[in-house]
């Protein structure tokens, strides 16, 4: 069993919930806004973890008409997993790593007092994001720990 | 004795010189000093016999009996002749029995019947005065802006403000009269001429619907009326037509049962219980500060002020068994029906009913902790229901609807009205305000009945309360973009009334261990001698009002500050950034709009209120059933 | 004020959030394990609570935070007259006090998803409301009070004359502890019916605030299970405190046995419960006494 809650991760649907973004597709023309719109609406700290090929680069599709190519061409993007389909082990990795990125900014934000991001207003385009998957995490614990820990569950 | 006089007399003259003068200036003036004068004069009665606790009055004079006698003929004959207009004949068939009857036992049984004292005042009745003294001066202090704008929507007809201000005035007299008499025959001449007052209020815009509601109206309480006329033959038969004397004989074990059961059988009418409560909900047509003064903290008190002042000889027989039964089913379909309205006048008329059938209930268990809880609902709801009904008056004039889903954000419209309804809503449910007090101490007199039954009605009944209120009250507070303040509309008779009754909602709150030391519990402990423990202990009362201040206190220094960054809401991805729309799948903008929950499925008005009226008639049917039957 | 109800007040206002916490780390552990996970660590609730309040503050509206302040001030308040032994009736007014600021503030938010949420979660407190007053009247017809200071120091066992009203209790606990399948307003879990329902719109430090709240509102309606284990016999408290975990472990085998259900499942249930349990016992009680 993939466990990413012994992290202390839990999967929400809300981006006012959320510390890491996990994008799981390319960005279109259709969804460039609803992807924008979830990022902007996440709190800081926060991190962008993009998931698979498609995320990363736009993959296969990345030549396509209507594909902007990986997700970093809207939002900054923190940790990429690659992969076609991504390894659950590699996602549970990516996520982790993400964590680590999150102290750092928290940290960050410590030292200066966090500009307020700029609302932007969603441009014309718009799509059911099939791409949106937060999760809510907490403290880093056992980062270095994760994938010795999932290999030993699957040899239990 | 001089200022009853002045209270019942003074409102009568105003009335008939209001009914003459046709200008607004001097209809503003007019109602403005008179309102002063009488509350002012309410508040005196009020400190002239607050020490004493009360005194009967032999006041005696024939010519007032025969006076009255003629101005009943000549009311029967109005109601007979209006209701052949409109073919409402049944009212004319009542009207042609009620009268004729009542005549007949006057000159004959009723002649012979020395009253000895025919007016009285105690500490009910100066706490009645008070509300209708100030709560029912205030309501027409209110009228005055509110019909000025009534009149500007309904400009195609005739200016009918002078007879609207005649029948509220006349309707203040009758109030008084009510609550002071002693004679039983003068307590029933009062109680007609509110019905009347109230069936030309109902009638007021002449549209086929308010005709049609204001006979509805007439006939239920002419029905009411005929019982009331058959108790006092009953009790004529029996030698006495003063209250005192009924409830003296009453508790010292004389069977009284019948003639109670048939002024209890009034007073539900009057207070619009189950199977009678539709002419409530039909009367919501009339203009809304009728619906304030008539049918939410006066008349409808009319009702309920007799079932409690018959309290002690209610207790442990059938007619209390009857009543308490119908309160309660009352309360508890009344407050399910409620979830399913979105009119909040009809939301307002259901909460009504639903809490006059809480006092009913308490005076049918007939306790004196029953009584008090009663007497404290009773002061509580007066107050806090006209609020609230004069508040959706307001709203209704400045947003053109009474619909709570047009009530959408209304923080944003009109912040101030916004304000005063939901400390009125709060009023109405929440601890730690008046009404959550008062249903606290019901809550406990009726578990004390041992009646299990009426345990789960308040139990279920309370939970729906809570959740039709709190959907309102969520309408309200919805925070919503881009609005725009239209309060500057309002006129300013309006704000002083809406503030003060704001105010006061929140005082009596704060003062109503006060009123309970110094007002209800001397009224009990005069009728029952003993007063057993009431469900609030002092500690619990003064929690209570540690916890008001808490309440009231919080919104003052903390309410609407923050510094953090405003954020649009979550709208899956999708908002266009006001909050107010999202973009579809076709790139369209497409505006949000959110409904409230009604659950028409389970609580259905109909279905209530079948419910209701049938179970409710096989429990008057079946007492009254028993009643003749021992009799005959 | 006597000694023993301000300890007990300084107590629960102390240690309710620390077990409160507890036990929501070890709810998760144990949720964790029976689907076969390996769980977070058992303090994971307060790595959580701290990491929300370092998160950046937003709001969507200026009054919302303060509707959330309100209700954790209430439900503290709530806690604090339960624990110092006052009148039961008051305490759960007091509640319904509170829990209608949490509605109210997801109401003011005007989100489509908070605004279904509250609305739930008034249909959740109309299901359970009938069942928590026939408790509290239970108590009160073997004691002859609403005190709960009378109550604990009675010689009855609650449990040993309203054991119908107990299993009432536990029934709509399901719905108070917002555990499936009654976790319709919104939930821990990830359930994206309604993204967060009710708390959709709060984030950072009111979403902790929301938090706190829910560890001392749960601690106390444990102490409500407490009630009826315990009077005078010293090994009582010991048995109720037993059976609060008992109940507390049955609650979480429920939430992971069910997925949620239809809200008509909801109230038809609880007040069925209500009427069947509920009112049957105090008919029993009214006709022995």
């Amino acid at each position: 069993m993939y466990d990413v809650e012994r992290f202390g991760i839990i999967n929400t649907g809300n981006p006012k919930h959320a510390d890491i973004f996990l994008v799981t597709g390319s960005v279109n023309e259709q969804n460039i806004s609803v992807v924008k719109q979830i990022y902007e609406q996440m709190p800081e700290p926060k991190v962008v973890v993009a998931i698979g090929i498609c995320a990363t680069s736009g993959g296969i599709f990345k030549e396509c008409y209507n594909i902007m190519g990986g997700i970093d061409t809207v939002i900054p993007v923190d940790v990429y997993v690659p992969g076609c389909a991504a390894r659950p082990e590699a996602i549970i990795d990516g996520v982790v790593k993400g964590l680590g990125v999150l102290a750092e900014k928290r940290a960050a934000m410590d030292k200066k007092p966090a500009a307020a991001a700029k609302a932007e207003i969603a441009a014309d385009t718009k799509a059911a994001a099939k791409a949106e998957a937060q999760a809510n995490s907490s403290e880093q614990k056992e980062a270095e720990a994760t994938v010795a820990a999932i290999k030993e569950k699957e040899e239990a | 004795m001089s200022t009853i006089f002045f209270l019942i007399l003074f409102p009568l003259v105003v009335a008939l010189a209001l009914l003459v003068l046709k200008t607004d200036a001097a209809r503003d003036i007019i109602v403005k000093v008179s309102a002063i004068v009488i509350a002012v004069a309410s508040i005196y009665l009020a400190f002239t016999y607050f020490g004493s606790g009360g005194k009967f009055f032999d006041f005696e004079n024939e010519s007032i009996n025969y006076l009255m006698m003629g101005i009943e003929i000549c009311l029967a004959i109005l109601i007979f002749y209006l209701g052949i207009k409109h073919k409402k004949y049944l009212a004319s068939v009542l009207a042609a029995i009620q009268a004729p009857l009542m005549v007949w036992f006057e000159l004959s049984i009723g002649h012979g019947i020395h009253v000895v004292n025919n007016l009285y005042i105690d500490r009910l009745s100066i706490i009645m005065v008070l509300i209708i003294g100030i709560i029912g001066t205030l309501i027409t202090w209110y009228s005055i802006g509110y019909m000025k704008d009534f009149q500007h929507h309904h400009h195609d007809q005739p200016d009918r403000r002078p007879l609207f201000f005649f029948l509220m005035f006349l309707f203040l007299s009758a109030m008084f009269g009510i609550v002071v008499s002693n004679n039983l025959v003068w307590l029933y001449f009062f109680w007609e001429i509110t019905t009347l007052c109230s069936f030309f209020l109902i009638g007021f815009t002449r549209t086929k619907e308010a005709i049609n509601n204001s006979f509805r109206a007439l006939i239920m309480n002419l029905l009411g009326g005929l019982g009331f006329v058959l108790a006092i033959i009953v009790l004529g038969t029996m030698g006495t037509l003063e209250l005192n004397q009924l409830l003296l004989a009453g508790m010292m074990g004389y069977d009284l049962t019948l003639p109670v059961a048939l002024l209890a059988f009034a007073g539900i009418t009057k207070a619009a219980q189950m199977p009678f409560n539709s002419w409530l909900l039909g009367a919501m047509v009339a203009p809304t500060p009728t619906s304030a003064l008539l049918h939410s903290s006066t008349m409808v008190k009319a009702g309920v002020f007799l079932i409690v002042k018959l309290a002690p000889v209610l207790s442990g027989n059938l007619a209390g068994i009857m009543v308490m039964t119908v309160g309660g089913i009352t309360f508890l379909m009344a407050s399910f029906a409620a979830i399913s309205q979105s009119n909040a006048k009809r939301v307002l008329a259901y909460s009504t009913v639903a809490n006059l059938g809480l006092i009913v209930a308490c005076g049918g268990i007939g306790t004196s902790a029953a009584v008090w809880a009663a007497v404290m609902l009773i002061i509580f709801h007066a107050v806090t229901k006209s609020l609230l009904f004069l508040c959706v008056g307001t709203a209704e004039h400045n947003i053109g609807s009474r619909d709570i889903e047009d009530m959408d954000g209304l923080f944003g419209r009109m912040p101030k009205l916004a304000a005063f309804m939901i400390v009125g809503i709060s009023g109405m449910f929440l601890a730690p305000l008046g009404m959550l007090i008062s249903k606290w101490a019901a809550m406990k007199a009726f578990v004390d009945s041992g009646n299990v039954l009426l345990v789960m009605m308040i139990v279920f009944g309370s939970s729906a309360t809570l959740f039709y209120w709190t959907k309102w009250l969520g309408k309200m507070t919805a925070i919503m973009a881009k609005q725009e303040n239209i309060q500057g509309k309002v006129h300013k008779e309006e704000w002083l009334v809406l503030t003060s009754l704001t105010v006061m909602t929140v005082v009596i709150c704060l003062i109503f261990p006060l009123m309970s030391t110094y007002l209800v519990v001397p009224y009990l402990t005069a009728v029952y001698s003993t007063v057993g423990t009431l469900a609030l202990s002092a500690g619990n009362m003064y929690i209570m009002s540690g916890m008001l201040a808490i309440v009231v206190l919080l919104p003052l220094l903390f309410y609407g500050k923050t510094n953090k960054r405003i954020v649009p809401i979550y709208m899956a991805g999708a908002n266009l950034g006001d909050d107010l729309s999202f973009e579809n799948s076709m790139h369209q903008p497409t505006s949000v709009s959110l409904k409230n929950w009604y659950m028409e499925g389970y609580f259905g008005e109909k279905k209530m209120n079948l419910i209701g009226v049938l179970t409710t008639t096989a429990v008057l049917l079946f007492t009254f059933a028993v009643l003749l039957g021992g009799v005959l | 004020m006597s000694v023993t109800v301000i300890i007990s007040i300084v107590a629960y206002l102390i240690l309710a959030p620390i077990a409160g916490g507890l036990l929501a780390g070890i709810d998760r552990k144990i949720s964790a394990r029976m689907q076969g996970r390996f769980g977070p660590p058992i303090l994971q609730p307060f790595y959580d609570f701290f990491k929300l309040l370092e998160k950046e503050p937003i709001t969507v509206n200026k009054v919302q935070d303060f509707y959330v302040m309100c209700f954790l001030i209430f439900i503290v308040i709530t806690g604090c007259f339960f624990f110092a032994g006052g009148d039961l009736l008051l305490v759960i007014f007091t509640l319904t006090l509170a829990s209608i600021f949490l509605v109210i503030a997801a109401f003011s938010s005007n989100s489509p998803y908070a605004q279904i949420g509250a609305e739930r979660e008034l249909l959740q407190m109309m299901a359970y409301e009938p069942m928590v007053l026939i408790t509290a009247i239970g108590f009160y017809l073997i004691n002859g009070s609403f005190a709960i200071s009378e109550i604990v120091s009675s010689e009855k066992m609650g449990i040993l004359y309203l054991p119908g009203i107990f299993l009432g209790f536990v029934f709509i606990l399901t719905i108070k502890l917002r555990k499936s399948p009654f976790d319709l307003s919104m939930s821990h879990h990830g359930h994206q019916e309604l993204v967060k329902g009710l708390t959709t719109e709060f984030s950072g430090k009111t979403m902790a605030v929301i938090e706190i709240a829910h560890w001392y509102e749960n601690i106390f309606l444990l102490g409500f299970v407490y009630l009826f284990f315990v009077n005078t016999a010293s090994w009582s408290p010991v048995l109720a405190v037993a059976v609060c975990l008992v109940t507390y472990f049955i609650e979480i085998l429920i939430d992971n046995s069910y997925a949620r259900m239809k809200w008509q499942i909801a109230i038809n249930a609880s007040w069925i419960v209500a009427i069947t349990l509920g009112f049957v016992n105090l008919l029993v009680i009214y006709y022995v006494r």
